[in-house]
């Protein structure tokens, strides 16, 4: 065969070098993704910008717009940090579907498919950096939260305990969300579908006691997760009584997430390679 | 001769429609492998079985010794695909690229450093090096997408159309490096719908219609299955007047001589003949045609999508 003598200078590859793979430590493929995912996140500036903008313009309107209708008092803000919080969480969170449905529509996850690691780490690089992301959008609602008056009233325990069950949502969503970008055709659709998931928290005891509903609705705001999840949050800041909430909150966090996590290992399964 | 490729009665069915039928084929190791035929043969398909993306239905295939099912992971230590979509992270540069392909690879933060650093250099992307990927040119791309399969040189290589989309010039910069590559020593397998491509590259051909191979052998052997040289009227530009295949005898050439006489453009100033080796043009027209005498000719198309 005759080599054509290309621009460049050493030969890409010398006969040598010709070998297999090394066998990866354990979650080494894990580290990479994750540390993909967060410097994707970085360069994502919209998004980013989104994440820490959405949660403060959420804050103000409901402190001083509908605040001041819903508890003349001027108390609305305890009531309403862990509703923005979720709230936000959800929006941060979705991004997620978006992420994983574009490496499932790109060639770069059939590269990760042809070596020896195990693929779904992609995911878990994902998820792993939503997380971190939302946390820090939580630490802003937080901050702007204290400058427009909210006064917490936990102790640490109370602090660690409202972290963990804000965590524990985060991580639940965003594995349902990361689901959802599997089974959605395209980018488009993936964050088309998410939306829905974002008005949970409207349907709960977010923003208003849940006794102010209608009826119907009382009964969807009390048996969805969201409001077990948010009178967690404030009985573990606010102190007000947690009654059986911690419980349905954890259990309704422990199965989204072995939902997400099986529906998203079968979707992983069938669609890829898939195209 | 050892093999580094062995597919035996591999078959494939989407829905109802069989996009492999009973594959066979062999690769020695080393050698470079095209594998030629219009859109929809099932070339990916094969690329896909062989590279683990995908199960086959029935038969089996080992590539670098070992069964692409039973055990996928051992292929998949050993192989490197360079696809038709271009498997790079956009958000990310191209040395992030090298580098996360680099620890993916198994090796630590100073050998994929080392590592990206001449592959940038090699395949010529310094200047872009630090650039998100979404700013590169398509050729740009598919030289990132080649250096990222050679961040650990595997011993078999799968390119899947590695230069369909792409202009003259960046076609010719990557055949230099896939010689390049075989030069090494390492099997490459690739799938093309350009002929010259193939002819270009490799050491052996196999031409695949509806599923199955209809032909194979090397350049030479399979245009010699169509007999002897092709005498050609050319005009002044060079552009072909007439093309008149002979059986390749003395009598045969004359013969053909003797009907360009009568070719009214033979006489005009400029106009002069040259006689060449058939080409695989004339080669795959022929094998396809003879193969099922249908009206869909897939070598129109093929030849037609040569631009």
């Amino acid at each position: 065969m005759t080599v054509i003598t290309a621009a460049g200078p050493a030969a890409p590859v010398r006969s040598d070098e010709l070998r297999p793979r090394p066998r990866l430590g354990a979650l080494t493929a894990e580290a990479v993704f994750i540390r993909r995912s967060l410097t994707h996140s970085l360069r994502d500036g919209e998004a980013l910008l989104m994440a820490i903008m959405l949660p403060v313009m959420l804050m103000l309107l409901f402190t001083f717009v509908f605040g001041g209708a819903l508890d003349p008092s001027g108390g609305y803000v305890d009531y309403v940090v862990p509703g923005i919080i979720l709230l936000c969480a959800g929006f941060g969170a979705s991004s997620t579907a978006l992420y994983v449905a574009r490496d499932m529509s790109s060639g770069v996850i059939d590269r990760f498919r042809t070596m020896p690691l195990h693929a779904g780490a992609v995911l878990t690089g994902h998820v792993v950096a939503s997380v971190v992301r939302n946390l820090l959008a939580t630490a802003v609602v937080i901050g702007v939260a204290v400058l427009v008056g909210f006064r917490p009233t936990a102790d640490l325990a109370g602090w660690l305990g409202a972290i963990g069950m804000i965590a524990l949502y985060i991580l639940a969503i965003t594995w349902l969300f990361a689901a959802i970008g599997l089974a959605a055709g395209s980018p488009d659709a993936a964050s088309g579908y998410g939306f829905i998931l974002l008005f949970l928290p409207y349907l709960s005891s977010a923003f208003v006691p849940v006794e102010t509903l209608p009826e119907w609705l009382q009964w969807i705001a009390e048996n969805q997760p969201v409001t077990p999840v948010i009178e967690t949050i404030r009985s573990f800041l606010m102190g007000t009584p947690m009654e059986d909430s911690g419980w349905w909150a954890l259990g309704w966090c422990l199965a989204i997430i072995a939902f997400a996590a099986w529906w998203g290992a079968w979707l992983f399964r069938r669609k890829a390679g898939r195209r | 001769m050892t093999t580094a490729i062995e597919v035996h009665g591999l078959g494939k069915r989407f829905g109802r429609q069989a996009v492999l039928d009973g594959l066979d084929l062999a690769v020695a190791e080393g050698s470079v492998f095209a594998l030629l035929g219009p859109n929809g043969a099932g070339k990916t398909t094969t690329i896909n079985i062989l590279t683990t993306l995908v199960r086959p239905d029935s038969g089996t295939a080992r590539v670098a010794g070992y069964d692409v099912t039973a055990e996928p992971d051992a292929v998949r230590a050993r192989i490197s695909l360079t696809g038709q979509q271009a498997a790079v992270d956009e958000v990310l540069s191209g040395r992030e690229n090298l580098l996360m392909l680099g620890r993916l690879s198994g090796l630590d933060a100073k050998g994929a450093r080392a590592r990206a650093g001449e592959l940038l250099e090699r395949f010529d992307l310094v200047d872009a090096a630090k650039r998100p990927v979404k700013t590169y040119s398509g050729g740009m791309r598919r030289r990132l997408d080649l250096a990222l399969s050679l961040v650990v040189p595997t011993p078999v290589l799968f390119l899947d159309e590695p230069t369909t989309g792409l202009d003259t010039r960046s076609r010719l910069e990557l055949w230099a490096v896939i010689a390049e590559i075989a030069a090494a020593g390492a099997t490459v397998f690739l799938t093309t719908q350009y002929l010259e491509e193939a002819d270009r590259l490799a050491d052996r051909i196999a031409v695949l219609d509806g599923g199955r191979l209809v032909a194979e052998g090397t350049a030479a052997e399979l245009k010699a299955r169509i007999g002897g040289d092709v005498v050609e009227l050319r005009g002044p530009d060079d552009e072909v007047l007439a093309e008149l295949p002979t059986d390749g005898t003395v009598h045969g050439l004359r013969a053909a001589v003797d009907e360009l006489d009568r070719h009214a453009a033979s006489a005009a100033p400029g106009a002069h003949v040259i006689v060449r080796r058939p080409s695989l043009d004339d080669v795959f027209l022929a094998i396809t045609a003879a193969g099922h005498g249908r009206d869909r000719n897939p070598a129109t198309d093929l030849i037609a999508s040569k631009g």
